[in-house]
């Protein structure tokens, strides 16, 4: 993926009718990206901002929260990763961060707004990409501004969004023709295409191989640096919070808790693996979740001892 | 490799060293396959032929044969005959159709999506699907005012089961996931419906319509006894009454042809609509 292809997608992004005017003011002011971590600045300010306030979920009164007293925020821009082990809810503030479950407690606020319905602006991506497989890959691409009343703008802004993911020439094939990396991409390609401010990854890279994960990983992160975007992905993988993620928040399970807010100051080229500061990064990461893990095993009200 | 011809499969008496074996046709195999259904067919009603004209209580029936039924359906197709009898059959079978795709798509989405509506109509639904459908005739022809409402209403009766529970089927087996992404996207209920739910069940739907043609066919023939004046049942009513048994076989044929036409049309459009592809990754 080259840089010249994400500065003509930000380019493009710009002349976004909708948002013609708040575009403008920023081309204008050049006013730097809030972002308080060490990605690049974004060239276009379009991340959604994000408080969790006081969240509390259970799915049945009688089995007790799934999470309780979620409280966090996000910046403009920001990439975070919700790290922890399966079953401690991260999936399912996910879900809610999406508009696509309400809390039984609390609320979730984007840009001001508290959420009540999922919406085009912030846009999940599964474990599978869950293309339709009657669809071509940009007819695939396409489907979020079709479901917006933006058909007018497929023409141009599809080629443009398959460009960026490096599947241009893939355009008319069919979505079961591809690969599980192509196919991820696709359906990166979708969530970007009706211009969303927030993407929200569960575990999007879990069932692809080594490498192809890893060039996603660099590829997802600069794409949301390079547009502003804010990024929130769901992992159980170590690595990959490294590579990703500007913050991690540790979840802890029984019931679902952040148990730390960690912030990872590595540069993007320290992101790529193998420098000293990687590894670093990695350890310390590592320890906490491993300590956060210890306490999972531990019986609950030995949890609720600790708090 | 040897000249020696190749053996698509053997059949081999143990022990005894016979064998018998079809030969390997390649890409042909099916056209010859099939063409050797038909003669064996053919055969049969030969041999059936055969024996009625050379049995004394049998004689009457001699034109059953084969060689006085198709001279007769030839001459059928060459004075319109055919097509005038066919044509009010396939409208009749066309309006039962549209009937029941109008009704079993709907309600079977319906109670694909919803489970409740789904156990609460599985047993009335499961009920009125296993009573014949003839067994309508004396309340449709009450409740029509006309025989051709009658014929469409038994038609349309024996077809809507098939489409129904194959909709309501191919809804419950729509990979969650695809309504979340769509939600996700911003869909509506409509674009739901249109972009994700119908072009999901496409197949389910038409193979539910091949299955419900297949029975409406079948119901046909004696739902057009019923005081109609046109049809394929009717001319075979007819023909049987002016004892004209070529003419009776030979709209059987045409009955038989038709059916095989119907169901290998709708065959086309589930390839044409079938969107898994083998060769996919």
């Amino acid at each position: 993926m080259s840089l010249d292809k994400t500065e003509r997608f930000v380019q493009f992004d710009n002349f976004n009718p909708e948002r013609e005017e708040m575009s403008v003011t920023r081309m204008k002011d050049q006013t730097p990206s809030p972002t308080p971590h060490n990605g690049a600045a974004p060239r276009v300010l379009s991340g959604a901002h994000v408080a969790v306030k006081g969240l509390s979920h259970s799915y049945r009164k009688a089995d007790g929260h799934v999470l309780e007293n979620i409280d966090f925020e996000i910046h403009q821009g920001e990439v975070i990763a919700l790290l922890g082990r399966s079953g401690c809810g991260k999936s399912t503030l996910l879900h809610m961060l999406a508009g696509l479950t309400h809390p039984s407690e609390g609320e979730v606020v984007i840009n001001g707004n508290v959420i009540e319905h999922p919406s085009p602006k912030w846009v999940m991506m599964f474990q599978a990409p869950s293309l339709y497989p009657w669809m071509s890959v940009a007819q695939n691409a396409g489907l979020g501004l079709k479901f917006t009343r933006r058909s007018h703008e497929i023409g141009k802004r599809v080629p443009e969004v398959l460009e960026l993911v490096d599947l241009a020439a893939f355009a008319t094939r069919n979505a079961q023709e591809l690969s599980g990396g192509q196919q991820q991409r696709v359906a990166l390609a979708r969530s970007l295409a009706p211009r969303p401010e927030m993407l929200l990854l569960d575990e999007p890279f879990s069932a692809l191989d080594a490498f192809t994960r890893r060039a996603l990983q660099q590829d997802v992160r600069k794409i949301a640096k390079d547009l502003g975007l804010t990024l929130v992905i769901v992992s159980h993988d170590v690595g990959e919070a490294v590579r990703m993620a500007d913050r991690v928040l540790v979840l802890q399970a029984n019931p679902g808790r952040i148990a730390e807010d960690i912030e990872i100051p590595l540069s993007d080229e320290d992101r790529s693996g193998g420098s000293e500061a990687f590894s670093r990064e990695h350890a310390r990461l590592m320890s906490i979740y491993s300590r956060v893990a210890d306490q999972d095993d531990a019986p609950v009200e030995n949890d609720f001892t600790q708090l | 490799m040897s000249d020696a011809p190749q053996f698509s499969g053997q059949l081999s008496t143990r022990g005894s060293g016979m064998s018998f074996s079809l030969p390997n046709l390649g890409r042909f195999r099916g056209l010859m396959n099939a063409g050797l259904g038909i003669a064996l067919l053919l055969a049969a009603w030969w041999v059936g032929g055969w024996v009625v004209q050379n049995s004394d209580d049998l004689y009457a029936f001699a034109d059953f044969a084969p060689a006085p039924t198709l001279s007769r359906l030839w001459q059928m197709i060459g004075d319109g005959e055919v097509i005038a009898m066919s044509g009010p059959s396939l409208g009749r079978v066309g309006m039962g159709l549209v009937y029941a795709i109008a009704i079993g798509v709907p309600v079977g989405i319906m109670i694909g999506r919803m489970k409740r509506l789904n156990e609460v109509t599985n047993v009335p639904f499961q009920f009125l699907r296993m009573i014949s459908p003839l067994s309508w005739m004396p309340i449709a022809v009450m409740a029509f005012d006309s025989w051709d409402g009658a014929i469409v209403f038994l038609i349309s009766m024996a077809a809507i089961w098939p489409i129904l529970f194959s909709t309501a089927g191919g809804v419950r087996r729509i990979d969650p996931a695809w309504l979340k992404v769509a939600r996700n996207l911003g869909a509506n209920p409509l674009h739901m419906l249109f972009s994700v739910i119908l072009p999901a069940i496409a197949v389910d739907i038409l193979s539910g319509i091949r299955l419900a043609l297949g029975v409406a066919w079948v119901v046909l023939v004696p739902a057009e006894y019923l005081g109609v004046t046109s049809g394929l049942g009717y001319a075979i009513n007819d023909a049987r009454d002016t004892l004209e048994y070529d003419r009776l076989a030979a709209t059987v044929v045409v009955i038989g042809v038709i059916g095989f036409a119907l169901d290998a049309l709708a065959g086309q459009l589930i390839r044409k609509f079938n969107w898994v592809r083998s060769d996919g990754h």
